[in-house]
């Protein structure tokens, strides 16, 4: 049985833990309406660009002199798997779940007889992975730099992805990261990057009208492309960074709440040990006196 | 009047009505009045002048990595990059 000043320091140790979880839940609750509000604000763009892809792309025959990032490099043996995680912990299985997904999808490809490369956005998932994959990590982007990953750093993975596709370092490009259904509910996603699935949106109502290209189809698409793989970049960053504000705001919730269970449990068995400890002491004191 | 919409990946900058737009298009610049023909076309990085009124001084807004559709519902510029 622990003693009575044991438990005392038990009990204020488990107050300050969930002081500090109760603060990381609140900061994510404000953290997570900042995320979405940014996603929200990124729909317009992202849902024009595919507007516009998919009606070039239906316009635009993908044959031999296609630009590669539609049509592929012609083969199917490397696969890039860019890998999206967090910098910070405190969110429960948020990273654990994407980097299960990115394992999943590299076991499926190495059973098909690929080789699997890996490309790692931010901290958390660099050690798990290298640890089952030590020789397969071609390349990472450090997020740990900004507060907020945005538009920029969006564009500077995608156009490190291009130099390596330039390259020939892989010839099909997965991206690994976690869509935002609400904050009980994340879901890691793998979607197909590079090159680049055309979208298929509801077929564009125009009117009717001969809509003119300038320069032509083909020439827009390819300017296109590059611009289509980035914004994608971009929404996942979004997506991952409201996921990871929500799972850290469920998990803190947990945490606060087992926190305080604990301290009830604790605060129980202190008074008990204290009411024991009274007792005993009157039994001691009407014993002797009785005595004498 | 033209319905105008500028847009970066982070934000809509802007969407309002207005007279005309002047774009630096890849193969030279063109206005978009109310009623022009349906138009695709990808910007070169460069200045979008807006006229609010006819006659009036324009607004000049830089973009970078643009994008301009026009169809029946107005003008969209997409841009990466908007500085103004």
């Amino acid at each position: 049985m622990a003693s009575l000043k044991e438990l005392k320091l038990r009990i204020n140790s488990v107050k300050s833990t969930q002081k500090i979880t109760k603060a990381k839940q609140m900061v994510a609750a404000a953290k997570l309406r900042k995320a979405q509000a940014a996603a929200e604000a990124a729909r317009p763009y992202a849902g024009r660009l595919a507007d516009v892809m998919a009606s070039l792309a239906s316009k635009v025959q993908v044959g031999e002199g296609s630009p590669k990032l539609l049509a592929g490099t012609g083969k199917d043996q490397v696969h890039l798997l860019v890998v999206a995680n967090s910098d910070r912990g405190l969110c429960g299985a948020f990273n654990a779940n994407i980097v299960k997904a990115a394992k999943a999808k590299a076991q499926e490809l190495i059973a098909q007889g690929k080789t699997v490369k890996f490309y790692l956005v931010g901290r958390k998932g660099r050690a798990p992975i290298r640890r089952d994959f030590p020789n397969a990590i071609a390349g990472g982007f450090d997020t740990t730099t900004v507060r907020e990953a945005g538009f920029a750093e969006a564009e500077k993975i995608a156009n490190e992805l291009l130099t390596m596709y330039e390259a020939g370092q892989f010839d099909v490009a997965h991206l690994i990261f976690s869509r935002f259904r609400s904050a009980l509910a994340q879901i890691p996603t793998t979607q197909q990057i590079v090159p680049v699935p055309a979208p298929t949106a509801a077929v564009v109502n125009d009117g009717g009208a001969v809509v003119d290209y300038e320069p032509d189809e083909e020439a827009i698409l390819a300017d296109l492309l590059p611009r289509y793989l980035r914004v994608q970049l971009f929404g996942a960053l979004l997506e991952n960074m409201a996921s990871e504000q929500g799972a850290s705001m469920t998990a803190m919730d947990n945490a606060t709440r087992n926190a305080g269970e604990l301290i009830k449990k604790l605060t129980i068995q202190y008074n008990r040990s204290r009411q024991a400890a009274i007792t005993t002491e009157l039994v001691e004191i009407i014993a002797g006196a009785e005595a004498l | 009047m033209l319905h105008f919409e500028l847009v970066t990946p982070a934000r809509l900058v802007r969407s309002e009505a207005v007279w005309q737009v002047v774009v630096p298009g890849t193969e030279g610049e063109f206005g978009v009045l109310e009623g022009h023909a349906p138009f695709m076309s990808t910007v070169k990085d460069g200045t979008i002048k807006v006229y609010r009124t006819q006659g009036g001084q324009p607004e000049e807004i830089q973009v970078q990595g643009g994008f301009a559709e026009v169809n029946a519902k107005g003008l969209t510029v997409l841009a990466e990059h908007v500085e103004g």
